[in-house]
């Protein structure tokens, strides 16, 4: 039965249930509402809360163990000795799911009868070529026991389907049974509904935990698979990067240190365009500007936030980057080879973070009280000088943190270093050279054609790692500087 | 001068140091300030008074044109210290303020040191010439704030951790460094308790001796304790201005005479 | 308090006038104005480099909405057609056909060039193939006159588009000087000519060698997808986490640490997002790849926390007055919530949702790893259901896409994209910002 019938029955009884349950209710009270101790609508959605909710739970519980189990279950049948030949239980699973999938579109296709993808077998056909007809592509000859593993994988999955709709609905039944027989006139429904919906917001708000505990999952899994295959030490500490392409001509350089370099240079001469820029017009337009042109150049500014990322990336390329060369490049001064260098992803990532410093800057150097103002303009200070000599050293950690923010966002940003900074992994201090970041190697690795369970591919999650925690780092540090700061004037 | 009626009452011969013609505020389409004409003198200390939003604050901003940094604000009228008007287009708002220190409501020491924050103002306006002046700029300023006994050993630290009434005593220290010649003070003592006010007050006295003081207070018995002359505030007009015991045992104006029986304000 | 007589009368103040200015004041007042003007070239200099970037934009995009046409009529005959079925190079032999009804009509209008294959291959690329499956698919229009739009090739349009001239062509394998002999005689005799791209908004993506066929319209369409799954998604989650912390939670460890994670989720990289999108959906749970619905799953997991943020400060806008009045009336905690507090509220959560989805319209990185990148749009999605898990692009990742194709021909068509992209985002903004003005509430 296909997954959309089962919500759909789930919903069914849900309605009835809701129905079914007002009704009861209303009868126990003779019909008349104001005996009932809550709202009919409340005994209805009690009944049908019962129906949804734990049916929904053991639903999806169900849906993130029956892979494993499957999974498990395969891999025991598969001989050990599969495994050590130079690959690993990822490579192997990931061929027996190929098959099932290739097995699953035949019979759909209708080129293969139920009964013959259970009794297939290698002896008999040419499995590749028959999944090949119906537009599977495998990579190898399959092997018999891939195919039995795949047909085992089949069966279990097809066993489990079966056992989870019938479950599933045997609990959405009973939860509604069991509401529909306390929908009485003195049950307290809403009390019930209202305690519900509490759980359900909880759930919602607990879904950032759970997209933090994800990413960390994530990253974690595959960074010590990483490091099983390649050793951290040589990671962290190599200053070469060099991956072989297709994970067979010899071993790869995966040194981390070129990356970061190239990280840490783009991202200096971005916050290096963006900070004074930014700084000063937010000094500009917090303490000089009228209102008039506050009105205007602030939102004008801003719009340079809500542009995409691609935007910038494509203006480094194809913009910035042959005008550089043309600055810079043979025929003037000699210093730029081609138009993706540090200089190019670095000047357009500066122009995307100025509108994140001004804004940023401007409301920290808002908030110095204007008493603050007052006793230096009481002076006889001028502007200038009660801007540097008072309100920047009472704003300096916010801005700090401001900065520190900033440098954040250009350590993680993407799009403009993969379309401007260029793809060499290089230690060198010429700002005009094509070097690259941790976020472009991430890209480049998992977009390749490399195996997901091969050195070159696996080392995108220990760069994601490095990523992210450099910048939760950063954040955490620049968000305690500027609630420090911001508490001192509260 | 040729009003009659202050003349009259004149007791002392101090010569004026602050004189104001026919002033008026606008705050956007509100009028703050009525048509006040005011002669204030030097080495006196004069109080405003009056019910809250009367405008003795607004006034009082305008003699050192603290005004101007609040977009909204026109203010007309001729406002002369020592004969110059100060809202002449050849003024220099900054020097201005330089000759008329102005001391807050709230203490609002800068978030630097003790010593930085009396130096700030001598620093900018150029007053000392090499580091051991400063040093006696500083240490003067402070003695004549009464504060130097009590932070003369701990220069060093941030003016933010002092209590209360210190901060406001060095933000008078902070204001007479520059040498100014009136000092004016926005309820200085709103935001203190009672021994602190105590002191400030005490300080007032002491500065009279060398400068115009004008205080806007809205203290009766403070303005009683500290001034000579007194200038009563209402509704953005100036409505009694004399000596400060006439004002409060003989006024004139039966407004005056209310606010000061308790029965406005 | 003997300190304050310490200098009363020592220096008779110098009494300087206020009407002249000292040396100091002057030097001071030239300090501040430069600083002044420092602030204002600052905001001149942020507000050229936005100038800079929409000129770039607009300048190297708008070609993109106009096309140099190849409109030519002619019949095939039904043993033409058989001839060429029979050959090896069956498209080759179609690509002769065209040229000879080519010359035949130039010959007709009495124009004489000289061209071969070569030439007509340079400026309309390979016609063949169009030629040839249009008869497969209509072999009923064999023997009859059709009428062929053929897209010009990208040196071609940017000959009509003034981007290239006869002077600044180079002789390459993509265009000849003499070429353009031709192409002005083809336009003489009204073959060629300019009109307006439809086709790049309504088509889709073409192969890596006809930058001239390319369209958005695929991508559009994925990325429509993609922003229903992030609406329907992050609007109730964030709104119900939003109630809870802004109106249920007690000041705990546990509220402490959703916060704390949700003001760090706000500022992870968004390829952190696309990893995980890779690497829990697609490997762990077994997704489709390059599916809007997964890239939907990842935008709305990147957007949820711009989307609390704004939803809170929203529902912290309504007065407590509001929440004691239902209260008072004997309203449960819960009902004065979505009684009263949400309603008021929902004008500032669909402006803050409208500018999250705008946020996430324009994110590339996380698609790049979920593979819509590698994907070539070439198709619409047949059904409701298959526009969430067919695989597709999506606009931004179209547009990275192109702008990594080999054939410059795509960068046009990047620019383009880019500007459809940001009338989209434009839209959005002047939405939420209309929202805001009409019901919003000061109290």
């Amino acid at each position: 039965m296909p997954f959309t019938w089962l919500l759909l029955i789930l919903a069914a009884i849900a309605v009835v249930g809701y129905q079914m349950g007002r009704s009861r209710a209303l009868k126990s009270a003779g019909g008349d509402r104001r005996v009932l101790h809550s709202l009919p609508v409340y005994y209805g959605s009690n009944v049908a809360m019962w129906a949804i909710v734990p049916a929904a739970a053991v639903l999806i519980v169900w849906l993130l163990a029956q892979p494993f189990f499957v999974n498990s279950r395969v891999l025991a049948t598969l001989p050990d000795t599969m495994v050590s030949e130079g690959s690993s239980i990822g490579l192997v699973m990931s061929d027996v799911r190929r098959v099932a999938d290739g097995l699953d579109t035949a019979v759909a296709q209708g080129a293969m009868s139920r009964d013959e993808a259970l009794s297939l077998s290698t002896e008999t056909s040419d499995v590749r070529e028959r999944l090949g007809d119906v537009g599977v592509a495998l990579g190898s000859a399959v092997s018999a026991e891939v195919l039995k593993g795949a047909q085992l994988y089949r069966t279990l999955n097809a066993t489990g389907s079966t056992l989870m709709t019938v479950l599933v609905l045997l609990i959405a039944l009973g939860g509604a049974a069991y509401a529909y027989s306390r929908s009485t006139a003195d049950f307290r429904a809403r009390n019930n509904v209202e305690r519900g919906i509490l759980a359900l917001l909880i759930a919602a708000a607990s879904v950032a935990i759970l997209t933090t505990i994800g990413i960390l999952f994530a990253l974690l899994f595959n960074t010590i698979e990483f490091f099983k295959l390649y050793p951290a030490a040589d990671f962290f500490f190599g200053t070469n990067w060099a991956p072989s392409f297709s994970g067979r001509g010899g071993a790869s350089d995966l040194g981390v240190l070129p990356l970061l370099w190239g990280t840490f240079y783009i991202s200096f001469i971005a916050l290096l365009v963006a900070v004074p820029i930014g700084l000063f017009s937010a000094i500009y337009l917090s303490e000089y500007a009228g209102p008039k042109v506050r009105g205007i150049a602030k939102p004008l500014i801003e719009i340079l936030a809500g542009i995409p990322t691609i935007v910038y990336g494509l203006f480094a390329l194809l913009t910035v980057g042959p005008l550089l060369v043309s600055m810079f490049g043979k025929e003037t001064l000699g210093w730029m080879q081609g138009g993706t260098a540090v200089m190019t992803a670095g000047l357009v990532m500066g122009i995307m973070l100025i509108p994140f410093v001004s804004s940023l800057s401007d409301d920290i150097i808002n908030a110095v009280p204007q008493a603050m103002r007052d006793g230096s303009y009481g002076l006889g200070a001028t502007k200038s000088e009660t801007i540097r000599q008072v309100i920047l050293p009472a704003a300096l950690p916010g801005i700090v943190g401001a900065i520190l923010l900033a440098a954040s966002r250009a350590i993680g940003e993407t799009m403009i270093v993969v379309l401007g900074a260029g793809a060499a992994a290089r230690l060198s201090l010429n700002p005009f050279e094509a070097m690259t970041t941790i976020t472009a190697k991430i890209v480049s690795q998992l977009t390749g054609d490399a195996d997901f369970a091969s050195p070159e591919a696996l080392v995108a999650f220990a760069l994601g790692m490095t990523l992210f925690v450099l910048t939760l780092g950063l954040n955490i540090f620049a968000l305690y500087i500027v609630r420090k700061y911001r508490e001192q004037y509260d | 001068m040729n009003d009659m009626r202050i003349v009259e009452r004149k007791v002392d011969t101090n010569e004026v140091k602050i004189a104001a013609k026919d002033v008026q505020v606008f705050y956007g389409d509100n009028h703050a300030i009525k048509d006040v004409s005011v002669e204030i003198e030097d080495k006196t200390v004069t109080a405003f008074i009056g019910p809250s939003g009367c405008g003795k604050s607004t006034f009082l901003r305008c003699i050192n044109r603290m005004n101007d940094t609040i977009d909204v604000c026109r203010v007309k009228g001729d406002i002369l210290i020592d004969g110059e008007d100060i809202y002449d287009a050849k003024v220099d708002p900054v020097q201005l303020r330089a000759k008329v220190g102005m001391v807050f409501q709230k203490p609002n020491p800068f978030p630097k040191s003790i010593y930085d924050n009396v130096a700030y103002g001598p620093k900018i306006h150029g007053l000392a010439k090499n580091k051991a002046d400063l040093d006696d700029i500083v240490e003067n300023a402070l003695r004549r704030g009464a504060i130097w006994d009590e932070v003369k050993d701990r220069l060093h630290a941030p003016g933010t951790g002092l209590s209360g009434g210190q901060q406001q005593r060095l933000c008078i220290a902070r204001a007479v460094a520059t040498e100014p010649e009136v000092l004016l003070m926005d309820e200085p003592c709103s935001a203190l308790d009672p021994i602190a006010t105590a002191q400030v007050e005490e300080l007032i006295d002491e500065l009279r001796k060398s400068y115009s003081v004008v205080i806007v207070t809205h203290s009766m018995q403070q303005a009683a304790r500290v001034s000579q002359k007194t200038a009563f505030f209402h509704l953005g007009n100036l409505v009694e201005y004399g000596e400060t015991s006439n004002i409060f045992t003989n006024p004139v104006d039966p407004r005056t005479e209310s606010y000061i029986t308790g029965r406005i304000g | 308090m003997t300190d304050a007589s310490m200098t009363p009368t020592d220096a008779p103040k110098k009494k300087s006038s206020l009407m002249a200015q000292d040396a100091r004041t002057r030097k001071r007042n030239a300090a501040e104005t430069r600083f002044r003007m420092y602030g204002m070239a600052a905001i001149a200099v942020g507000l050229l480099f936005l100038v800079f970037l929409f000129t770039s934009i607009l300048r190297s995009g708008l070609p993109a909405f106009t096309q140099t046409v190849v409109d030519i009529e002619f019949t095939l005959t039904q043993e033409q057609f058989d001839t060429a079925e029979s050959k090896m190079l069956k498209t080759g032999e179609y690509q002769k056909i065209f040229v000879n009804a080519l010359s035949e009509q130039l010959d007709a209008r009495g124009l004489d060039v000289a061209f071969d294959a070569k030439a007509i291959q340079r400026i309309v690329g390979k016609p063949g193939g169009t030629i040839r499956s249009f008869f497969l698919e209509n072999p009923d229009r064999i023997g009859t006159p059709v009428s062929f739009e053929l897209a010009a090739s990208s040196r071609v349009d940017g000959y009509f588009n003034g981007r290239m001239t006869r002077d600044t062509l180079v002789d390459s394998r993509f265009l000849m000087a003499t070429d353009l002999d031709l192409v002005d005689a083809l336009e003489e005799a009204g073959i060629i000519g300019g009109a307006f791209n439809w086709n790049f908004i309504t088509g889709t993506d073409s192969g890596v060698d006809n930058p001239g066929g390319a369209g958005l319209g695929a991508s559009v369409i994925g990325s429509f997808f993609m922003m229903l799954v992030v609406l329907f998604l992050s609007l109730p989650i964030g709104v119900a986490a939003s109630i809870y912390l802004e109106e249920f939670a007690p000041k705990n460890r546990w509220t402490d640490l959703i916060e704390v994670n949700i003001s760090n989720l706000a500022a992870v990289p968004s390829i952190v997002f696309g990893i995980l999108g890779l690497a829990v959906f697609i490997q762990f749970a077994g997704f489709p790849q390059s599916a809007p619905l997964v890239g939907g799953l990842v935008l709305t997991l990147m957007t949820l926390p711009t989307i609390i943020i704004s939803t809170r400060a929203s529902l912290a806008a309504v007065p407590p007055s509001i929440r004691d009045a239902a209260l008072g009336v004997g309203a449960s905690k819960m009902q004065s919530v979505f009684h009263h507090v949400l309603p008021l509220a929902m004008p500032g959560i669909l402006t803050g949702t409208i500018i999250g989805l705008a946020q996430a319209l324009g994110e590339t990185a996380p698609l790049l790893l979920i593979g819509m990148v590698g994907f070539v749009a070439r198709e619409y999605p047949e059904t409701f259901v298959g526009g969430f898990t067919d695989a597709n692009s999506a606009m931004p990742a179209q547009i990275y896409t192109w702008a990594s194709r080999a054939d410059p021909g795509f960068y046009e068509k990047a620019w383009g994209g880019i500007i459809i992209l940001l009338l989209f985002l434009i839209t959005m903004n002047a939405i939420a910002v209309v929202l805001r003005r009409r019901f919003e509430r000061r109290w």
